[in-house]
C-alpha cells in the first residue's frame, strides 16, 4: 500500500490582532496529532494566505481572527481561494465571531467555526473527519 | 518572626499531627489531588505553619506601608486615604463615540480615563492603509490626526483628569498630541498627568504589535522617559507591562519576572542618555494582570513590588526611596473570562479585583462578563465599575493595610515567588539582556509553553473551568447586547481624513516631517519634532512612515 503523506494544515491569522494564544495551540495540537503545520504568523493579508497556501499544498487551513474584522476579511480569503481554483481546501476559523454572524460566514464557504472554551481534541476530531478527499 | 525555641515546638507539634491526627482523616476522606500546583507550577503544600515564615525578618523583608521595601504597599496610608483609581479601559468607533462613553463612565463615578485605540492606529497606519480594511474603530477608537483627539477629548479637562493611553510603536505621536489638546486648552505642561503604556520590548514576545526592530524601539521609549522627566513632570512616560505576557499564556512568575526584566532594560537605556537614576525612576509605573488563582496573584503583587525596591537600591544604586516604589496599574484577567454562561465571568472579575485590592494595587480595571464574546456593552461596563466600586465601599477590604500580610501562606508565596523571578532575572543577565532574550526567542519559547501546559490541562480536565468543561448546559439565548461597530463609522473616519489632507497648510506638514526625518537620522530626541508634526496636523500614518523608512520593519520570530 501506497504511504499516506501527513496531512498539511495551513494555521493563518489575518487582520491586524495580534491575539495569537489560540493559533499558536492549535497548531502546535495539530502538530502533535501528527498533521504538518504551517502557521504564517500575524498580520498577513488574505492575498498572502492564499499565496501560502498554494505554495504549501495544504489540505486544511485555520484562520484565526479576535478583532471583529471577520466580516471583511473572511470572504476576501474564500474568494481568493475560489480564483487560484483551491476550492477543495477545508476552511476553517476560530476567535471571537458572534453568532449572528456564523450562518453569513459559512455561507461564503467556512466549514466550521470554533468559540473560546473549545477544546483542541474536537478540532483534531474535526480535521480527521472533514478531510477533502484527494487523488 | 518566632524565636527558635517556638519553632521547634511547632515543628514538633506539627509532625505529632500528621502521624496522629491527619491519617485517619486521610483514610476517611482521602484529598483530591495528590499534588496541588498553583498556575506557577509551585507546590501548594496541605498546611502552612510558623515554620514556613522562619526566615522571615518583619522589619527587613516587610517593613512599614511607604518604606523600603514597599512589601505593603507604597503610600503610608493606602487605601484609607484614597481608593485606588477606577479607569475603565475604553474606545470604539470614532472619537466622538468614544467621547461620549468616557463622559458617561465619568458621570458614573470613574476617576480616570483610559484609551483604547483601534488596531490601525497602534500599528502605526492611518485609517485609510490597506492593511486597516474593516479594522477601523473596531477595537478601539481610531486617532489619526490630532483632529481626532480633539474631538476625543472634547469637554474634558486635562489638568483635572488623568488619561493612560495603551500604545506603544506609536506613543510619542498619541503623547504628542494628547500635549497639543493640553496646550489648546491652555493647561500648562507640568500640569498634564497620565500614562503612555511606552513599553515596547513586550510587544516582541507578547502583546506583538511591533512596528520597528527592537533596538530603535527602545530609543522611542526612551526619548519619552527623557522627554518626560525634563518636561511633563506629572506624566508616567511609561507602564512597564505584564499583563500582555501574562494574557499570551505565561505563568505567574514567568509574567513578574520578565516585566521586571523589561524594567531593568528601561533604566538602563535612560542611564545611557546621562539621566540619574534619582531623576527618573520614581515616575515609571508597572502594569499586571489579575488572574484566578487568588493567593499567588495577591503574593505576586507583594514580590513585585519587593523585588524592584531591591533592584533599584542594589543595582542602580538609587537613593531617593521615591525611586524604589512601583506603582502598579492592574486588570483582571481578559484570558480567564468564558463565552459560555458569560454571567458567571462577573464572579472571576470580583475575585481577580479583590486580590488586586489586597495586592495594593494604584489603579484597577475590571473587565466586562461580554468580553469573550464581544466589546463590551453598557451595562456591561457599568457592572466592572460597580464590581469595584463595591469592594472599596461595602466589602471592608480597604480598611486596613495589606490585610493579608503575616498569613503563613501568603508570606511563603510571597517569598517563592521573589526568589523563582530572582533566577529567571539571573538567566536574562546571562544570555545578555532582554533584547538578546527576544532574538533568540527564549521569552516567546517560554510562554507558548506555558500557553500549551494550560489548555492541556483544561482540555484534560486536571484544571475545572466551569461551564466549559465541566457544569455546561446547554446554552440560553445569550443575556447581552452585542455592540456592534457600523461599516459606516470606517467610511466616515477615511473621509474625514482624506479631508483634512485636502484642507491642511502642507507645505507646514512636509517641513515638520523633514524635520523629523533629520533629527531621526541624528539620533536626537525625536518628541519635540513629533509635537511640531502633529500641531501642523501630520497625520500618524505619515509620521510612523517616516520613522519606518529609516528604522525599517520588524519581522516577527515565529516560535510556536
Amino acid at each position: 500500500m501506497q504511504k499516506t503523506r501527513k496531512i498539511r494544515v495551513l494555521i493563518a491569522k489575518p487582520g491586524l490582532d495580534s491575539h495569537d494564544r489560540g493559533a499558536k495551540v492549535v497548531a502546535r495540537a495539530l502538530r502533535d496529532a501528527g498533521m504538518e503545520v504551517i502557521y504564517t504568523g500575524l498580520r498577513q493579508t488574505p492575498e498572502q494566505i492564499v499565496e501560502t497556501a498554494l505554495q504549501e499544498d495544504v489540505d486544511v487551513i485555520g484562520l484565526s481572527i479576535l478583532s471583529g474584522a471577520h466580516k471583511t476579511l473572511f470572504p476576501r480569503i474564500m474568494e481568493l481561494l475560489k480564483k487560484q481554483g483551491l476550492t477543495d481546501v477545508l476552511v476553517f476559523a476560530g476567535g471571537i465571531i458572534p453568532e449572528e454572524d456564523l450562518s453569513e460566514l459559512k455561507k461564503e464557504g467556512i466549514k466550521e467555526i470554533f468559540g473560546p472554551g473549545t477544546r483542541t481534541e474536537t478540532i483534531i476530531q474535526y480535521v480527521l473527519n472533514n478531510l477533502p478527499k484527494r487523488d | 518572626m518566632f524565636d527558635d525555641k517556638k519553632i521547634s515546638q511547632v515543628r514538633k507539634e506539627r509532625e505529632r499531627w500528621e502521624q496522629t491526627t491527619l491519617p485517619n482523616w486521610i483514610k476517611q476522606c482521602k484529598e483530591r489531588k495528590s499534588e496541588f500546583r498553583n498556575t506557577s507550577d509551585i507546590p501548594i503544600k496541605r498546611l502552612y505553619t510558623p515554620e514556613d515564615t522562619e526566615k522571615l525578618d518583619y522589619l527587613e523583608d516587610l517593613g512599614f506601608p511607604g518604606e523600603y521595601p514597599f512589601t505593603r504597599g507604597v503610600h503610608a496610608t493606602m487605601y484609607r486615604g484614597r481608593f485606588w483609581t477606577m479607569r475603565m479601559f475604553s474606545g470604539f468607533g470614532t472619537s466622538e463615540q468614544t467621547n461620549k462613553r468616557f463622559k458617561y463612565l465619568l458621570k458614573e463615578g470613574e476617576t480616570g480615563l483610559s484609551i483604547a485605540f483601534d488596531y490601525p492606529t497602534i500599528m502605526g497606519y492611518d485609517s485609510d492603509h490597506p492593511m486597516g480594511r474593516g479594522e477601523v474603530g473596531i477595537c478601539g477608537v481610531a486617532v489619526a490626526s490630532l483632529k481626532d483627539m480633539e474631538a476625543l477629548l472634547e469637554g474634558i479637562p486635562l489638568d483635572k483628569v488623568t488619561t493612560s493611553m495603551t500604545i506603544n510603536g506609536p506613543a510619542a505621536i498619541l503623547l504628542a498630541m494628547y500635549v497639543a489638546v493640553g496646550d489648546k486648552q491652555g493647561v500648562p505642561r507640568e500640569k498634564l498627568g497620565g500614562t503612555t503604556q511606552n513599553d515596547n520590548l513586550k510587544e516582541y514576545f507578547a502583546q506583538k504589535l511591533c512596528i520597528y526592530p527592537p533596538k530603535p524601539s527602545v530609543k522611542l521609549t526612551t526619548d519619552i522617559i527623557e522627554y518626560c522627566t525634563r518636561h511633563l513632570p506629572r506624566w508616567n512616560p511609561i507602564s512597564i507591562s505584564g499583563y500582555h505576557i501574562r494574557e499570551a499564556g505565561a505563568n505567574a512568575v514567568q509574567e513578574l519576572a520578565f516585566t521586571l526584566y523589561d524594567g531593568i532594560t528601561y533604566v538602563e537605556s535612560t542611564l545611557d542618555r546621562g539621566l540619574k537614576v534619582d531623576d527618573f525612576a520614581h515616575r515609571l509605573s508597572f502594569f499586571f494582570a489579575s488572574h484566578n488563582d487568588f493567593f499567588e496573584e495577591v503574593a505576586k503583587f507583594r514580590a513585585a513590588r519587593r523585588l524592584w525596591a531591591k533592584l533599584m537600591k542594589e543595582r542602580f544604586h538609587a537613593k531617593n526611596p521615591r525611586s524604589m516604589w512601583m506603582r502598579m496599574h492592574i486588570q483582571t484577567s481578559g484570558c480567564t473570562l468564558t463565552a459560555q454562561q458569560p454571567l458567571n465571568n462577573i464572579m472571576r472579575t470580583t475575585i481577580q479585583a479583590l486580590a488586586a485590592v489586597l495586592g495594593g494595587t494604584q489603579s484597577l480595571h475590571t473587565n466586562s462578563f461580554d468580553e469573550a464574546l464581544c466589546l463590551p456593552g453598557e451595562q456591561a461596563v457599568r457592572v466592572a465599575l460597580r464590581t469595584q466600586q463595591i469592594i472599596a465601599h461595602e466589602s471592608g477590604a480597604a480598611n486596613t493595610i495589606d490585610p493579608l500580610a503575616g498569613s503563613y501562606y501568603i508570606e511563603a508565596l510571597t517569598n517563592e515567588m521573589e526568589e523563582k523571578a530572582m533566577e529567571y532575572i539571573q538567566k536574562v543577565d546571562d544570555m545578555g539582556g532582554a533584547i538578546a532574550a527576544i532574538e533568540k526567542g527564549f521569552f516567546q519559547k517560554e510562554i507558548a509553553d506555558s500557553s500549551y501546559k494550560y489548555q492541556r490541562e483544561v482540555d484534560e480536565k486536571k484544571r475545572v473551568i466551569v461551564g466549559v468543561n465541566d457544569y455546561k448546559i446547554e446554552e440560553e439565548k445569550l443575556p447581552i447586547e452585542l455592540l456592534r461597530i457600523e461599516p459606516k463609522v470606517e467610511k466616515e473616519q477615511v473621509a474625514n481624513l482624506q479631508k483634512l489632507r485636502r484642507e491642511r497648510d502642507n507645505r507646514k506638514v512636509e517641513e515638520a516631517l523633514s524635520k523629523l526625518r533629520r533629527s531621526a537620522e541624528k539620533d536626537e530626541n525625536l518628541m519635540p519634532p513629533i509635537i511640531e508634526a502633529v500641531k501642523a496636523y501630520a497625520s500618524l500614518g505619515e509620521v510612523c512612515e517616516v520613522l519606518r523608512q529609516i528604522y525599517g520593519e520588524y519581522k516577527e520570530l515565529i516560535v510556536i
